[in-house]
C-alpha cells in the first residue's frame, strides 16, 4: 500500500482515538462536574466517585494515547497543535491533573473542610476539561490564525491569547459541556441506585432539551463558521454520520423517558461519539485548516509522517487497540454492578 | 482588551522573548520531569515487591502477607496517583514547547510515545483499578495477577521511555531526509544498546529507592516496637531486594559509561572532568574542575589509570579531554561532574547499607541493631537523590544537544510561544506541583506511621467466596 492510503488509515484512526476519547472520559468528567448537583451528602458523593473510581484512569489513557499517535502519524500536526495552542492546553493540563489526584486525595482525610475542598476541586477540573476540549476542537474544525509554508519550513500563529474564545469556539466548548453533562448524568443514573439514581435520570432528561437546542445551534452555525459541510455535500454518502448523531439523539431521549435507562446510556455513548465524527469527517483531509490561506492548512498529506513509521504504528495498533477493547470490556464487566451507599461504606478500599 | 493581549504577547516574540521562551522551557522541563521523577521510582520497584507479597499470599494463605500487600498497597496508591497525573505533562509538554524538535524528530520519536500509552499505560491503569476496586469482585488468583500486570506495564514503559531517551542520546535507525530525522529501522531504535543499558541501569534504581522505602518505613516501627513480625518480614524481603538492586544498578552503571566514554566524549569528559586528552587517565579523589581555566583547580588523591580502566576495560586507553571538544559543544562541566560523584558515592553507600541489612535479617537481630534502624530511616531519600543526579548527568550531560550531534536544544524550542506564556506556565506549574508535592508526602507520611490495619477477615471472607 502507498502512502496516501496510510494517512487516510491514520486520519481514521486519530478520529477513532479522539472520539473513544471523549465518549469514555465524557461520562467521568460529565459525572464529575454534575456531582455536586446529584448527590444531596457526602454519602451519595462518595457513592457517585466511587461509579467511577475503577475506570477512569484507564479512560484517560485514549487521551494519552490520541496525543501520542498525533505526535507518531502527523508530527508536524502534533508540534503545531500543542504550541498554537498552549495557553488552552496548559489550563487543561492544570485541571485533568486535579482531577485526577482530587479522587485519590478525597477520602484519605476525614473531615468537611478536606472532603468540601476536593468536592469543588472535582466539580471545576471536570468542568474545565469538558468547556476547553470543546473550545480547542471547535478552533480545529473551524481553523485557526496560522501562515505555514511547508518548503522553508516556517509556521506563524497570528492569533492573540484569546483569539480562541470566538464566538463558534464557544459554542462547542457549551455543546461539549451539555454532551457530557447529559451523558454523565446518565452514567451515574445506571450505575447508582435508589433516589440517587432517580434523581441523576431525571437531571438527564431535564438537560435534553437544553442539549438539543445547543446541538442544533451548533449544527446550524458550523455552516457559516466552518468548512465542515462541504465534504458532506460532494460525498453525500458520509451523511450516515451526522445522521447516527442526530439519531442516537433523538433515541437517547425516548429510551431515557422511558425509564430504559441502560439502552439510554448507549445511545449517549453513540451521541457524544458521532457528534464528534460529524466534525472530524468534515474535516477530512485537513487536520487544522488554517483561516489565513489554504496552503497553510495542516493537512494528512503534508504532516504526516513517512510511510515506513506509519506502517509500523499501524501494526502497532491493529495488534494492541483489539486487546486493549478486550480487556477493558471485560474490566467493565466485572464492575458491572451498581455501586450502593452499603458498598461505599464498607469498603475501606473505596475513595 | 483583546488588541492590547496581543501587542503585549508580540512584543515579547520580537525583543528577545524568544531566548526568555528557550531559557524558560528548559527550566519548566526540568521542574517537571524531576517533579514526575519522585513518583516513578518507586512505583517500578514497589509494584514489583507487593506483586510479590500478594502471590506469596495467593501460595502460602498466610494472612501476614495479605496485611502487607495491603498496607504497602495503599503507599504505593498515595505515590502513584500523583505520577500518573504529572506524567500527561510530559507528553503534552513536546508539543507545547518543543515544537521545533516534535516536528523534526517526531517520525522516529513519536513511535515509542504512542507504543508507550498503547501497550503498557493501557494496561497499568486499567488493571489498577481492578487492583484496587476488585478484592471482593475477582477470585485471589485473578487478583494477584491485576498486580503483576500494574508491574509488568509500569516496567514495560519505562523501557519504551528509556529506548526514546536512548534514541536521543545515541540516534540510531534514522536518516535526515525531507528537513528531518525519519526512521529507517525500528529494530535497531528497539535493540539500541545505549537505550537497554540506560534502562536497567534505571529500572534497578527504581528498586533500590522501592528497597530503601519499605526498609526505612520498617526501621521506623521496629524502633518503635509495632508489629515486629510484620515489619522485620517487610525489612528482610525489603534487604534482599535492594541489595540485587544495588549491586544491579553499580553493573549496568559500569556498562553504561563505558557506553558514553564510546558514543558521548563530552558527557563522559565532563563526567570525569578531564580537560587533556590522554592514555591511562587516572582518577582523582578529590577533584574540583574550573571552567574558565579549562582545567582542574584540585587534583589529589590520585589511583593511576582507573578512569582509562572504567572506560574502555583497558588500563591504557586514550581518554579525549574537554579542549578538544569546540567551547560551543562542551556541557557544563560542574553541574555533570559533581552529580557524577555524588550519585556514584550515594550508590556505593546503597550496597554497603543493603549489605548489612540481609547480614541483620539474616543473623535474626535486625530489631536490635537500633542505631543501623535509624541510620536507614534517614536513608530514604538518598536513592531519590541519586536517581535525580544521574538523569542531571544524562540531560545537562548532552548539551547543547537535545538529540546528539543532530539537534541542538536552542533550535528545538516552539517558535510560537513566547517567554510570557512559558513564565505564567512555568509559574502555575510550580505552584500547583508545590501544593501537590506537600500534600502527597505528607499522606505518605500520615499512612506509613499508621501501620497496617489489623482486620483483613472481612476479606478473607468475601474472597473465599468469589
Amino acid at each position: 500500500m502507498e502512502l496516501s492510503t496510510f494517512q487516510i488509515i491514520w486520519f481514521i484512526l486519530w478520529g477513532f482515538l479522539w472520539g473513544t476519547y471523549f465518549m469514555l472520559d465524557g461520562f467521568v468528567l460529565g459525572t464529575g462536574f454534575m456531582s455536586g448537583f446529584l448527590a444531596r451528602n457526602d454519602t451519595e458523593r462518595r457513592v457517585l466517585i466511587n461509579t467511577v473510581g475503577p475506570v477512569w484512569d484507564g479512560n484517560e489513557v485514549w487521551l494519552v494515547t490520541a496525543g501520542g499517535a498525533t505526535f507518531a502519524a502527523f508530527p508536524t500536526t502534533y508540534a503545531l497543535m500543542f504550541s498554537n495552542l498552549y495557553s488552552a492546553l496548559l489550563l487543561l493540563l492544570f485541571a485533568l491533573i486535579v482531577r485526577g489526584v482530587s479522587f485519590e486525595f478525597r477520602g484519605k482525610i476525614d473531615g468537611t473542610p478536606w472532603t468540601g475542598g476536593w468536592d469543588k476541586a472535582i466539580t471545576i477540573s471536570s468542568f474545565l476539561p469538558a468547556f476547553l476540549f470543546g473550545v480547542a476542537f471547535g478552533n480545529l474544525f473551524m481553523g485557526i490564525p496560522m501562515r505555514n509554508d511547508f518548503t522553508a519550513i516556517t509556521f506563524a500563529y497570528e492569533g492573540g491569547l484569546l483569539s480562541l474564545l470566538n464566538p463558534y469556539g464557544l459554542l462547542t466548548g457549551v455543546l461539549f459541556v451539555m454532551l457530557f453533562a447529559v451523558h454523565g448524568s446518565l452514567y451515574a443514573a445506571v450505575k447508582t441506585t435508589g433516589e440517587l439514581s432517580e434523581r441523576a435520570a431525571a437531571m438527564a432528561n431535564k438537560l435534553w432539551l437544553p442539549l438539543l437546542v445547543v446541538t442544533t445551534a451548533f449544527m446550524a452555525y458550523t455552516y457559516p463558521a466552518t468548512k465542515l459541510y462541504d465534504n458532506y455535500l460532494n460525498h453525500p454518502a458520509l451523511m450516515v454520520i451526522p445522521f447516527i448523531a442526530v439519531a442516537s439523539l433523538l433515541m437517547l431521549k425516548a429510551s431515557a423517558s422511558s425509564g430504559k435507562l441502560h439502552r439510554a446510556f448507549t445511545f449517549s455513548c453513540l451521541t457524544v461519539a458521532f457528534v464528534f465524527f460529524t466534525g472530524i469527517g468534515g474535516l477530512f483531509p485537513n487536520l487544522i485548516p488554517s483561516t489565513l490561506d489554504v496552503a497553510s492548512n495542516l493537512t494528512i498529506y503534508n504532516s504526516s509522517s513517512s510511510l515506513y513509521t506509519l506502517r509500523i504504528m499501524t501494526v502497532v495498533i491493529l495488534i494492541f487497540v483489539p486487546i486493549i477493547i478486550a480487556y477493558k470490556i471485560w474490566i467493565y464487566r466485572i464492575f458491572r454492578a451498581r455501586v450502593t451507599s452499603e458498598d461505599v461504606l464498607n469498603n475501606p478500599e473505596a475513595y | 482588551m483583546q488588541h492590547l493581549l496581543q501587542l503585549w504577547s508580540y512584543e515579547f516574540v520580537f525583543q528577545g522573548g524568544r531566548m526568555d521562551a528557550l531559557m524558560l522551557s528548559r527550566v519548566q522541563f526540568a521542574v517537571t520531569c524531576m517533579f514526575h521523577f519522585i513518583f516513578v521510582p518507586l512505583t517500578l520497584g514497589i509494584s514489583v515487591m507487593i506483586a510479590w507479597m500478594e502471590t506469596r499470599y495467593v501460595m502460602t494463605g498466610d494472612e501476614m502477607w495479605l496485611r502487607m500487600t495491603k498496607f504497602w498497597g495503599k503507599l504505593f496508591l498515595i505515590n502513584f496517583a500523583l505520577g500518573v497525573v504529572t506524567g500527561i505533562t510530559m507528553e503534552f509538554q513536546f508539543g507545547m514547547n518543543w515544537a521545533e524538535y516534535s516536528r523534526y524528530v517526531g517520525d522516529i520519536f513519536g513511535a515509542p510515545l504512542a507504543i508507550e500509552a498503547t501497550v503498557a499505560f493501557f494496561l497499568e491503569s486499567v488493571f489498577i483499578g481492578l487492583w484496587i476496586f476488585g478484592w471482593n469482585k475477582v477470585s485471589k488468583k485473578v487478583h494477584a495477577l491485576s498486580i503483576w500486570l500494574v508491574a509488568i506495564a509500569t516496567n514495560l514503559s519505562g523501557l519504551v521511555i528509556l529506548l526514546a531517551n536512548g534514541w536521543m542520546q545515541h540516534p540510531v535507525g534514522y536518516v535526515l531526509r525531507n528537513n528531518r530525522a525519519e526512521m529507517v529501522d525500528f529494530m535497531a531504535v528497539l535493540t539500541n544498546p545505549y537505550g537497554l543499558i540506560k534502562f536497567g541501569h534505571q529500572l534497578l534504581s527504581g528498586y533500590a529507592v522501592a528497597a530503601f522505602f519499605v526498609m526505612g518505613i520498617s526501621a521506623w516501627h521496629l524502633l518503635r516496637k509495632n508489629e515486629t513480625d510484620f515489619f522485620k518480614r517487610s525489612f528482610r524481603m525489603a534487604a534482599i531486594f535492594g541489595l540485587f538492586a544495588t549491586l544491579m544498578v553499580a553493573f549496568f552503571g559500569d556498562l553504561h559509561s563505558v557506553e558514553i566514554a564510546k558514543t558521548q566524549p563530552a558527557k563522559f569528559a565532563a563526567m570525569e572532568s578531564i580537560w587533556e586528552t590522554k592514555k591511562g587517565v587516572g582518577m582523582n579523589l578529590l577533584l574540583l574542575p574550573s571552567e574558565a581555566s579549562e582545567s582542574n583547580i584540585i587534583e589529589k588523591f590520585q589511583i593511576p589509570n582507573l578512569v582509562s580502566l572504567l572506560a574502555f576495560h583497558d588500563s591504557n586507553a586514550e581518554i579525549q579531554g574537554l579542549k578538544s571538544i569546540p567551547k560551543d559543544e562542551r556541557p557544563p562541566v560542574l553541574p555533570v561532574f559533581a552529580s557524577f560523584r555524588i550519585m556514584v558515592g550515594l550508590g556505593s553507600y546503597l550496597v554497603l547499607a543493603s549489605l548489612l541489612a540481609v547480614f541483620f535479617s539474616y543473623k535474626g537481630s535486625i530489631e536490635s541493631q537500633r542505631l543501623f534502624l535509624k541510620l536507614l530511616v534517614f536513608s530514604i531519600p538518598l536513592p531519590y537523590i541519586a536517581n535525580q543526579l544521574g538523569w542531571i548527568v544524562a540531560e545537562v550531560g548532552r548539551q547543547p544537544w537535545i538529540v546528539y550531534g543532530v539537534l541542538k536544544t536552542s533550535d528545538a524550542v516552539s517558535r510560537n510561544i513566547s517567554g510570557l506564556q512559558v513564565a505564567v506556565s512555568l509559574f502555575g506549574f510550580t505552584v500547583l506541583y508545590g501544593v501537590l508535592g506537600v500534600i502527597d508526602i505528607y499522606l505518605l507520611f500520615k499512612y506509613a506511621r499508621k501501620g497496617p490495619e489489623n482486620d483483613v477477615s472481612e476479606l478473607i471472607h468475601v474472597q473465599g467466596r468469589a
